[in-house]
């Protein structure tokens, strides 16, 4: 099999790549997708507040998911459901499974990484305790009670305040459960004010900051959990101790990038972000692999992802036409003070376009300051912030033309100071 | 004379708004740092409203739940009312999204309606 | 009237039920759990010792040995994971290096082949080792299993060969008459000429229930972390500690399947059903396993646990007939090396009681029995017959561990199959990898319910009242 590109993920960041790719003339494209529909973890967000960017209207996940899969649709784009990417090789071959077709192999010119994210498991988390049943990632939690519609507890007590944590925290309210509490680790939320007011204050379920748990009871179905507050090591104060009464333990502590195929083609991760290390066009460090989505960097709102996802399907559409651009120099973007990393990391003046959206999240909240942006050691910019927040994506614009202005630069360093 | 605390969700920024209320008519909004701060106070404490998701069954269809929601703002004070009066609803399938799942939910005048699109099986 | 009676289903009651299965035989297994394989068998470093450490003379010196020869032709008979890895216990520069020339002086006298290496040639074999280390004792014959696997492996071929097994079946009481025993369960009664005790933790209680020779074991937890396969190859060799003021000290090692695995912490405790783990023991693994292999990546943990031991106060494994109740067998105290010991404690407790009964052999017996199914060993071209033959094998489940529907499909149908998701996961490693089932488990659920079948309401985590969900939404 030959496609001109393959796009593996037919969630948000693999819809939208595939229209800008079609739109900018590639005919040739296959989306592969794992599960039975397009759409990816959208179809389980059942709740609203998907894009006001993008659409200037409030949709609910499927709703923001249909307009994309209709122009996917309109467009002719192939693709494949059920059908799970086992390997891409550094020359983009791409081999896949499923049921009819069996083991196959692609050649492609251009390979798009839109594979998304996973939750971070108990495990991954170290919590104490017994491992019954009734731990749940907020996610899969998610998957029962919207998409096969079954309840997977009656007393929550949820670890982590994410988005997702506290949108299932009144999802469960609402299907008859009782949420207990919501613990944060961190002395603030991950999540979106707007959820915090509306997912736990109005139905009184308190948020607990600088608390994590720290045992689990029950031996087969959770009996219990404790919770205790954290000092600011984050390690639990002895006598601080909450206990309940609870048959479920929901988590919501954070997303991580799924780059196993990412790295089964050599695409160089960053230790931060987890996703691959992208220049401006999101081509990764393998030429002719883009990535694009919540497996580059996890992002806050979809409407992101979907601007992020048309520039990387427009790129590997201009790659596919054009083969790689030639730039002599490329200048790194230096994260410092506060900005933990950038999308992209790397910049190629010659050939980038005329705007570039630099996106990136700080690691602390901050109240009252600025993103700053030095041109070498010259200061280009300084932008006032009134807060920002580790949860929530801030952003640079980088244009074309003023970095012509500045031939001789090494590096562009993006930081927080006082406004 | 009462007050009322409430937490703007305008932006980020999340300002704290400090709300006083005379025999239920707003007289005074502090804390706000913009007028959006002003006008969510005013509209949380006199008639605050929301959008109420949830997922029903299907029968035949290719999958068994269909997402869906109020197709406009309901009171605040029915959101239980609302999600206890889809308890038993079963549709159809196919379910096209705007398909109206439950019309005039509560007698609130507002339907609710599907996000989704299911295919019958 | 059953011949014989097997109390617990772990590694060594199906190591004896599948050597009694060679004899023309009307035995049953008896396990209070939903599954084989659910104590002390699942929980524990999953290693096979060379058999030098153990005390010369002593039971588990004995069987350890024997047990560690006869793994590499069980392994390909029952075919399951099984690598001789080799194991190195390290000496660091604070400790005494004469401890190593004990364990040199034992090893001889138990017949291990064992040598001394240096640190420049350990730094070669394994680059991770502790700056600390200058020298260690390695034993070629070190070996690494899957215990699920090897259990599971024993229980399914003693099945195929006519062995009985009752599961959720909890032994209550045992009651000795003159020539048979009477056994009551939460279910029924069940009578035997011949018990065997081979109930890990619970081994005293049921040994006193008969036996005036009491018997006392102690519930010693240790906890691990499992790390992912990111981390699989830190280290190569099974890497031991000598024991130092500090305590008997942790090993690192690969598993079969290719993660790291760290642990145990030893602590002994009153609770035999205390399989939790603690904050102080995660966190002390981190901090003792750096005293031999340096950079364990331990915020690559995909998953902790923690097991019991059955630890005998006098210290060595109890086996054979009770002097003051014929017919009554124990298989008891089987702390480590009781994983390494199993294939051996079973001929050996099969053999008295085969003595005992006047057993003779079964000419019927058919000793081979066939995993599940790896496509991944498969070629291209053989996978792709096998998906056209069984489509199941081409719509994978498990995303991080890649395991399909045709061999969740396998795990349930088999003899005494899965039926419930920690027994899918153990027996394809569904649902073990990083994402820790997140992502499959609602699917393996759906198709546990159809196969199987059951209500979906009844699916559980590991049987009894581990359910996974309560009801349909609204319905609560």
């Amino acid at each position: 099999m030959k496609y001109d590109l393959v796009i593996v993920g037919g969630g948000p960041a693999g819809l939208a790549a595939a229209i800008a790719a079609k739109d900018n003339g590639i005919d040739s494209i296959l989306i592969i997708e794992r599960d039975r529909e397009l759409g990816g973890i959208l179809n389980q967000c059942i709740h609203n507040g998907f894009g006001l960017h993008t659409f200037k209207e409030e949709l609910t996940g499927p709703e923001y998911a249909s307009r994309f899969i209709a122009q996917v649709e309109e467009r002719g784009i192939e693709y494949k459901l059920n059908t799970m990417v086992m390997d891409i090789a550094n020359d983009k071959t791409v081999t896949a499974m499923n049921a009819t077709d069996g083991m196959f192999t692609i050649e492609a010119k251009a390979v798009v990484l839109a594979m998304g994210c996973r939750e971070r498991s108990r495990g991954a988390l170290n919590i104490p305790g017994y491992r019954p049943a009734g731990i749940f990632s907020a996610g899969t939690a998610q998957r029962l009670v919207n998409i096969e519609g079954y309840m997977p507890g009656r007393r929550v007590v949820i670890l982590g305040s994410g988005d997702i944590g506290l949108i299932m925290a009144r999802r469960m309210t609402l299907e008859g459960a009782k949420v207990l509490a919501v613990a944060e680790l961190m002395p603030y939320s991950g999540g979106l004010k707007r959820n915090i007011v509306q997912c736990l204050d109005d139905f009184d379920i308190p948020l607990y900051l600088s608390h994590t748990v720290v045992d689990i009871q029950g031996k087969e179905r959770v009996e219990g959990i404790t919770i205790a507050e954290v000092g600011p090591d984050r390690k639990p104060i002895p006598g601080t101790e909450i206990h309940y009464d609870c048959d479920t333990l929901l988590l919501s502590c954070g997303l991580l990038p799924e780059n196993e195929l990412s790295k089964t083609a050599g695409v160089e991760l960053s230790p931060i972000t987890s996703g691959p290390v992208v220049n401006d066009s999101l081509e990764t460090n393998i030429e002719g692999v883009f990535a694009c989505g919540n497996v580059l960097h996890v992002h806050d709102l979809v409407d992101f992802v979907s601007q992020e996802a048309t520039n990387a399907g427009k790129n590997a559409a201009k790659y596919i036409k054009e083969g790689k651009q030639n730039a002599t120099k490329e200048i790194e973007i230096l994260p410092v003070d506060g900005v933990r990393y950038t999308v992209p990391k790397y910049i190629r003046p010659e050939v980038m376009d005329d705007t570039l959206t630099v996106r990136f999240l700080v690691g602390q909240v901050f109240k009252g300051c600025a993103i700053a942006t030095y041109f070498g050691d010259e200061l280009i910019s300084k932008r006032k912030r009134p807060v920002m927040a580790p949860g929530e994506m801030e952003q640079v614009i980088l244009k074309k033309s003023q970095l012509a202005e500045y031939p001789d630069i090494e590096n562009i360093t993006i930081k927080i100071e006082e406004a | 004379m009462e007050t009322r605390d409430l937490i703007c969700i305008g932006c980020p920024l999340g300002c704290s708004l400090k709300v006083t209320l005379d025999n239920g008519e707003v007289t005074e909004v502090t804390g706000n740092t913009c007028p959006n701060g002003d006008k969510y106070a005013r509209k949380e404490c006199t008639n605050p409203t929301r959008i109420v998701t949830s997922s029903v069954r299907v029968k035949g269809g290719k999958i068994n739940m269909v997402s869906c929601k109020t197709k406009e703002d309901i009171p605040k004070g029915m959101i239980f009312d609302i999600a206890k009066a889809m308890e038993n609803v079963v549709v159809d399938a196919p379910v096209a999204i705007g398909d109206v799942v439950l019309a005039n939910v509560c007698n609130t005048g507002v339907d609710v309606i599907a996000t989704k699109n299911v295919e019958a099986r | 009237m059953y011949d014989v009676a097997i109390v617990g289903a772990g590694v060594v009651g199906s190591a004896i039920a599948r050597e009694l299965s060679k004899y023309k035989v009307n035995a049953c297994v008896i396990e209070r759990d939903e599954d084989v394989c659910n104590g002390t068998s699942k929980a524990n470093s999953a290693i096979v010792h060379a058999g030098f450490d153990a005390k010369p003379g002593t039971l588990k010196a004995k069987l350890n040995v024997r047990g560690n020869a006869m793994m590499d032709e069980l392994s390909k008979e029952l075919d399951f994971p099984f690598k001789r890895n080799g194991s190195l216990v390290v000496c660091t520069k604070d400790q005494d290096p004469a401890l190593l020339d004990e364990l040199v002086e034992k090893a001889k006298a138990n017949g291990v082949e064992v040598q001394i290496l240096e640190r420049d040639e350990l730094i070669e074999m394994e680059p991770n080792l502790a700056d600390d280390v200058v020298k260690a004792l390695y034993a070629p014959t070190g070996a690494i299993v899957c215990p699920f696997h090897l259990t599971m492996a024993l229980a399914e071929n003693a099945a195929d060969n006519g062995v009985e097994f009752f599961l959720n079946t909890e032994v209550v009481k045992i009651e000795k008459k003159d020539d048979y025993y009477v056994i009551t369960t939460d279910k029924d009664v069940i009578e035997a000429k011949t018990v065997v005790n081979a109930a890990g933790v619970y081994a005293d209680k049921f040994n006193n229930m008969v036996s005036e020779n009491k018997l006392e074991i102690i519930a010693r937890r240790g906890q691990y972390c499992l790390l992912d396969k990111d981390a699989g190859n830190h280290v190569s060799k099974t890497i031991f500690q000598l024991p130092s003021k500090m305590g008997k000290g942790v090993l690192v090692t690969p598993t079969v399947h290719g993660n790291l695995l760290v642990g145990p912490t030893a602590e002994d405790i009153d609770d035999k059903e205390g399989i939790n783990t603690t904050a102080e023991g995660l966190d002390s693994l981190g901090v003792t396993s750096a005293q031999s292999v340096k950079n364990v990546p331990m915020r690559q943990v995909i998953t902790s646990f923690a097991g019991l031991r059955a630890h005998e106060v006098k210290g060595d494994f109890v086996i054979g007939e009770a002097e003051d109740a014929k017919g009554f067998f124990n298989a008891a105290g089987i702390e480590s090396p009781g994983l390494s010991s199993a294939p051996a404690i079973g001929e050996m407790v099969a053999g008295l009681v085969a003595e005992s009964l006047g057993l003779e052999k079964n000419p019927e017996f058919n000793g081979t029995r066939k995993g599940i199914l790896n496509p991944a060993t498969l070629s291209v071209e053989e996978r792709n017959e096998l998906i056209k033959k069984q489509p199941a094998y081409g719509n994978i489940i498990c995303r991080c561990e890649m395991i399909s529907e045709g061999e969740i499909l396998d795990a349930i149908h088999r003899t005494l199959g899965a039926r419930s998701l920690d027994g899918v996961k153990r027996r394809t490693r569904a649902g073990m990898g990083r994402c820790q089932a997140g992502f499959c488990s609602p699917k393996t659920m759906e198709i546990l319910e159809r196969e199987v079948p059951m209500s979906m309401f009844d699916v559980t985590k590991n049987g009894k009242d581990a359910k996974i969900v309560f009801g349909y939404n609204k319905k609560i």
